[in-house]
């Protein structure tokens, strides 16, 4: 759209599915007329004969010759409605008008404000009692989310987090973490088609003040406060960014169950390491929240058995290489590895030196060929030397700075579980790594 | 009625969306420059030099230039500014 207000008339062309979302994206950029062609879904795996019958055969959503599409796009004289563009108006309201709790439940169901669990409604007095949570003025703009690189930002104000957080069920008290969350200028409802979901870990007194779980089943449904922060950051995100609707503003093809919750304390007392806030240059007193971005995969395993370098190379190995791995270890676990000479560094370091693949496999990634490859073919390091070494040459898979390793659980096993999860700051989808941890007390 | 209740509107504020207008069209493809826009997504390579043959065989006067962003989610001002430059039309894809 850039290049028709630069005067240079264009065509998009798109896989099929992402019809309702091409569309979408033209209208609010006051572009409803874009010129789009579309191709049968899949484009990835074709073989260059498909690819030619693609060109040459129909376009799926119009059922008109492809070609005849993109010519007609570049060529046809543009009429009145081209003419005009469309501003729209999508002002939202501060309240909905009055109705009776069944209907509002349809109504925010219908419009796909919740996640379809059960949520409580955002009335006038529990929104009141939900910003005693905070000294930050109500109407104090706090911050903007969109669902992807290539959509428009949404703001929102202070009020507007309290309302989701008073729809997850979420405590007063809890608002500041979920404040410095939607700060954090990461969503927890990413559209990719990769199925994102956001794993947020929680530092320093907080944890306790308000009553975190770290200990046993600190990853599950075992605690308020563990639960209803993490629902929370994904009922803001989807609400404060426009939306996440399945075509529209969310494409992840197999979705991911990490995205209804996932949020955890760190059981600093109990791991041998320093906390992670400490190792990122906060003080232990300080109170913070991390956000990684992924979820993509989990490996598990337990140790340090004797075999642990042979299990953590075949986890490493196995994982999906564009996302970065965050370990998630029992007390028990760290303790371990700890006794074996290992601190966190040194181990982050050795699963680092040892995480390698051929470089045949690892450049047969979809998400590296797309996302990594350009950087490599830019000169970009370590990419670039992993592109130039031959297929057999084994390649490093992660950077030391790419591994982040986290403790907690309640020691009834020694375990270990790797989430795909990049410690994320401002920027979905890029390699920025600005402000990843956001300091919660600047929002009590 | 007292059973009726009043409730926020969860949303955030969208921005304000103005109207713009398409570039005019052209009058014929014939001897114009047409930039293929290679968003690098996987395999996206592989389909614009399909399309490249297709205009190589149908429309051999059209002049096709193959061009890239310097990376996949980036607005890349350069490239944009080169296509706006020295193209008279453009095809972008395969994208999102």
């Amino acid at each position: 759209m850039a290049l028709e207000e630069r005067g240079i008339p264009t065509i998009a062309v798109h896989t099929h599915v992402f019809a309702r979302l091409a569309k979408a994206a033209a209208m609010a950029n006051g572009m409803p007329r874009t010129r789009q062609a579309f191709v049968p879904q899949p484009l990835v795996g074709q073989t260059p004969d498909q690819l030619r019958a693609y060109v040459e055969g129909s376009d799926p959503v119009s059922k008109r010759p492809f070609m005849q599409e993109v010519i007609e796009g570049l060529t046809k004289p543009l009429d009145q409605e081209d003419l005009k563009g469309a501003a729209l108006d999508r002002s939202t309201p501060r309240l909905l008008e009055p109705d009776t709790e069944e209907n509002l439940h349809e109504l925010y169901m219908r419009n796909r404000w919740t996640d379809f669990l059960p949520i409580v409604l955002p009335t006038e007095e529990r929104v009141e009692k939900m910003l005693k949570g905070t000294k930050i003025a109500r109407d104090k703009i706090i911050g903007k989310l969109r669902p992807t690189a290539f959509r428009e930002f949404w703001e929102f104000d202070v009020e507007k987090v309290a309302v989701n957080a008073v729809m997850a069920g979420a405590r007063p008290e809890y608002l500041p973490v979920i404040l410095a969350m939607s700060a954090s200028g990461v969503t927890a409802r990413s559209s990719s088609t990769t199925s994102f979901a956001t794993i947020s870990v929680v530092n320093g007194p907080i944890r306790d003040e308000i009553g975190m779980n770290s200990g046993i089943g600190a990853l599950g449904p075992y605690n308020q406060a563990n639960a209803t922060i993490g629902r929370a950051y994904g009922l803001l995100s989807q609400n404060l960014q426009g939306g996440s609707v399945p075509g529209e503003t969310y494409m992840g093809t197999l979705g991911n169950v990490l995205a209804y919750t996932a949020c955890f304390p760190e059981a600093e007392e109990r791991s041998p390491w320093a906390p992670f806030h400490v190792d990122h240059g906060f003080k232990k007193t300080d109170s913070t929240v991390s956000v990684f971005f992924g979820g993509w995969y989990t490996q598990s395993g337990y140790g340090p058995r004797d075999s642990w370098q042979a299990k953590f190379i075949r986890c490493l190995t196995a994982t999906e290489h564009y996302q970065q791995p965050l370990i998630v270890m029992d007390p028990i676990a760290a303790r371990g590895f700890n006794d074996l000479g290992y601190s966190k560094q040194k181990l982050i370091e050795w699963c680092s030196e040892n995480a390698r693949l051929p470089a045949r496999d690892y450049w047969d990634d979809q998400w590296i060929t797309t996302l990594v490859h350009p950087h490599a073919v830019a000169g970009v390091e370590p990419y670039a030397s992993r592109l130039k070494a031959k297929p057999d040459e084994m390649v490093q898979l992660f950077l030391p700075g790419d591994i982040n390793i986290v403790v907690t659980g309640g020691e009834t096993q020694g375990a270990f579980k790797m989430f795909g999860g990049r410690y994320a700051g401002r920027g979905p989808g890029t390699f920025n790594k600005e402000d990843p941890t956001v300091i919660i007390d600047a929002w009590r | 009625m007292s059973d009726r209740i009043r409730v926020h509107d969860p949303r955030g504020y969208p921005p304000k969306v103005v109207g713009k207008r398409l570039a005019p069209r052209l009058a014929s493809l014939e001897g114009k420059i047409i930039y293929l826009v290679d968003c690098l997504f996987d395999n996206s390579d592989a389909f614009m030099e399909q399309l490249r043959q297709w205009f190589a065989a149908h429309l051999p006067k059209v002049v096709i230039r193959v061009i890239s962003p310097r990376e996949s989610w980036v607005d890349d001002a350069d490239m944009r500014a080169k296509v706006a430059a020295e193209g008279n039309a453009a095809i972008l894809g395969v994208g999102l």
